[in-house]
């Protein structure tokens, strides 16, 4: 008889922090404590706190053990499994408060972490084994497909997810039942229909669609089935990136599985509706999320985009009407099959209904995953749920929707997050990747870093994305080098504006929001750059200067070795009061990598 | 599987699997484990708790669980039971036989077992 189990993530922030030795170590000690027959382990997806990895979760307490190592896990089987006593020295207690009591009743669920989420699409990850099937049968697996099968009509599905205000959780926020409704209806002789799946999750710092995949791998097959039966469709395909190991793996067992049990392949239920899904594999080019860029990957051939219309509800995949959702999209909906469309709609906006997903990174005390209700503000995300800016520092910006979208400021950190209020101030939701920066980020900087992103990934099919995208790059590079001009600034909006209303993709079209929404907040940043030739937050090596203070410098000499340039010396001068010579750098050796700043214990170095 | 039968059949088979990691139940049984615990018999205890709980269908609102020495020790096996709202019931000297006692009158019935409460035992 089981009478605790010790879920240890296995998602691919755990797994490359040990998470699979300690699983071992696991096995090993509950056999030597001869609590096997007791204690079953349990690998599971991503929990969200990825910082704190390896996560391991005990239950029935549901205690939150965080960063174990093996050689924590036989005192947590002989204290916790075997005695009951709760190993508090690894125990994650942040629940906002101040201290914490009875650290024994602190579980995951009490964190401030965890509190303000609201768990939809990722409700199994980290709950159940995403290996087994039968865990996400018991977690009403399945259900929402034999309940379309059995009681509703193909109409009505459709029906149910368009009231829901369920909207493409991908970034560009198209309402799921409409895109069903149309791949239904425009094309009413087609002899085949097509259901896919993007999973080439590529803006940099996203990885919920990796996490549902890895987590709950079933709620999108699943999905897609009931997507298949209200379209029309018999074969799905899943489009996810190589660079996704253990998500293509799971997906992989669960089709399996699913085969296995006659939830996907020939006459599922009984009903004769038949249903498959196949994979294909991406080879990393960002392009291919664009929807008729990856149906062109999936057709075998180079991964382009092609002009719209026609749309792929009218001619997609292998030329026949087909629909593309998102992972996350897809994780919410047998959900609402379930639960109804008024359950759905009474979480969000007015406009934008639902939860969504963010990929919290940067200068954030808790990196990891969130689900929240649409119209949580920012400042809720990064102060409450987050845990705010480490090292007392000051919140500068957000950044949401990766390459395609925009830098938020303080000042609008109390605007309700949804699609449309994005959009306002200048950024998108995008995938749902959310960077946040402190004030020791240079916004000109970050602008570059996702223009050089672009820059890379456009694929070249056309001039505007090819040639815009690199000569707006151009610009900003000779700006952080602190050789721009004013003249600079406006022509660089104008090719941004140029670029978006040409480009032939949404690559293309939104690749100059980091610029614009960078330009338009923070354009001070810009012409402290072009007039001082300054770079204010230290980041753009070509303005900086490195300088000891002679007066305070007491010649020990540790910044002369630390520096890989040799370019720190000896001066003949010593200040009072010190016994050596005080040092000085050479501006014309120096390569301005901070080490001897770093090094230097008495603050005698300084940058501007 | 070609009926909706079949997956739920499947699903009731697993829900008490997982149950576990579902929110806590309304009622916590707490054994003490501690060495002295289990010096005095407390993992059959643990045991015929588990086994009972799930077997009477009571997991989706009682929480089995176990807790170190709280200083009784000559008294143990110790259960305590929890249930909001209610004071707390410690229970002493337990057996696994008296724990299924406790489950039928005390976790089913709602009535705690006096005699093996501590009040009687002292």
């Amino acid at each position: 008889m089981i009478r605790a189990q010790v879920l240890i993530c296995g998602g691919t922030g755990c797994t490359s922090s040990g998470s699979k030795a300690i699983q071992q170590a696991f096995t090993e000690q509950i056999e030597i404590a001869g609590l096997a027959e007791e204690v079953k382990l349990v690998q599971t997806g991503c929990f969200g706190l990825c910082a704190l990895g390896p996560v391991v979760i005990i239950y029935p307490d549901g205690t939150f053990y965080s960063r174990v190592t093996t050689d924590d896990v036989p005192e947590i089987v002989s204290e916790h499994l075997l005695k009951g006593r709760v190993v508090e020295r690894l125990v994650y207690a942040d629940t906002g408060e101040e201290k914490v009591d009875n650290v024994a009743d602190v579980s995951l669920s009490d964190t401030a972490f965890y509190k303000a989420q609201h768990r939809v699409a990722l409700r199994n990850c980290g709950v159940i084994n995403p290996e087994n099937i039968d865990e996400y049968i018991a977690m009403d697996g399945y259900q929402a497909l034999g309940k379309v099968l059995t009681e509703m009509t193909p109409e009505e599905v459709i029906d149910v997810v368009l009231k829901s205000g369920l909207r493409g959780r991908g970034g560009a926020g198209f309402p799921t039942g409409r895109k069903w409704s149309m791949a239904r209806t425009l094309v009413p002789d087609a002899d085949q229909k097509y259901v896919c799946c993007n999973a080439d999750e590529g803006d940099p710092g996203a990885f919920m669609d990796r996490s549902v995949l890895e987590g709950d791998p079933h709620a999108v097959l699943e999905a897609m089935a009931i997507a298949g039966y209200a379209i029309g469709a018999n074969q799905g395909f899943i489009y996810v990136r190589a660079e996704y190991p253990i998500a293509v793996s799971r997906l992989k067992i669960a089709i399996q599985q699913a085969h296995e049990y006659g939830l996907l392949g020939k006459n599922i239920f009984g009903t004769g509706f038949d249903f498959d899904i196949e994979l294909r594999l991406g080879a990393g080019a960002f392009v291919c999320g664009e929807e008729t860029a990856l149906m062109t990957s999936i057709e075998g051939k180079r991964g382009e985009p092609r002009p719209r219309p026609p749309f792929p509800a009218v001619k997609g995949l292998f030329g026949k009407p087909t629909i593309l959702n998102n992972v996350e999209t897809y994780a919410n909906i047998p959900q609402i099959i379930l639960k109804g469309a008024d359950w759905f709609a009474s979480m969000g906006t007015e406009k934008s209904k639902g939860t969504k997903v963010f990929a919290l990174g940067g200068k954030i005390k808790h990196t990891g995953l969130v689900e929240v209700p649409m119209g949580t503000t920012l400042r809720q995300i990064v102060e409450e749920i987050g845990g705010g800016i480490p090292n007392g520092k000051k919140f500068k910006a957000a950044q949401t929707g990766g390459p395609s979208g925009g830098c938020i400021p303080a000042e609008h950190l109390d605007v309700p997050i949804d699609y449309d209020n994005l959009i306002a101030i200048g950024s998108m939701m995008g995938s749902g990747g959310l960077i946040v920066m402190d004030e020791d980020n240079c916004m000109v900087d970050i602008a570059k870093f996702f223009l050089e992103f672009t820059v890379d990934e456009s694929c070249g099919k056309c001039t505007p994305c090819r040639v815009g995208t690199k000569r707006l790059l151009e610009m900003l590079t000779k700006i952080t080098e602190g050789k721009g001009t004013m003249e600079d600034l406006d022509e660089m909006e104008q090719l941004c504006y140029y670029i978006k209303n040409n480009a032939l993709c949404g690559l293309g079209q939104t690749a100059p929001n980091p610029v614009l929404s960078t330009l338009r907040y923070f354009r001070d940043e810009y012409v402290a750059h072009i007039v001082d030739k300054k770079c204010p937050a230290g980041v753009c090596k070509k303005l900086l200067t490195y300088k000891i203070d002679r007066e305070k410098c007491i010649g020990c000499g540790m910044c002369a070795r630390q520096c890989p340039a040799s370019a720190i010396s000896k001066t003949d001068y010593t200040a009072p009061g010190k016994k050596l010579p005080a040092m000085a750098i050479d501006p014309e050796k120096c390569v301005k990598c901070g080490a001897c700043m770093s090094t230097c214990k008495f603050k005698a170095i300084s940058k501007e | 599987m070609k009926s909706l039968a079949e997956l739920a059949a499947i699903r009731e088979k697993m829900k008490n699997r997982v149950v576990l990691r579902e929110g806590q139940g309304d009622i916590r049984v707490v054994v003490g484990m501690a060495t002295c615990g289990i010096a005095a018999g407390a993992r059959p205890v643990l045991s015929a708790f588990v086994e009972g709980v799930a077997n009477e269908g009571l997991s989706d609102k009682v929480t089995v669980t176990q807790t170190g020495c709280i200083g009784i020790c000559q008294y143990e096996p110790v259960v305590e039971v929890f249930e909001s709202g209610k004071e707390k019931v410690t229970y002493v000297k337990m057996t696994a036989e008296k724990a299924k006692e406790v489950i039928e009158k005390h976790l089913k019935g709602g009535s705690p077992v006096a005699e093996y409460t501590i009040g009687s035992n002292q």
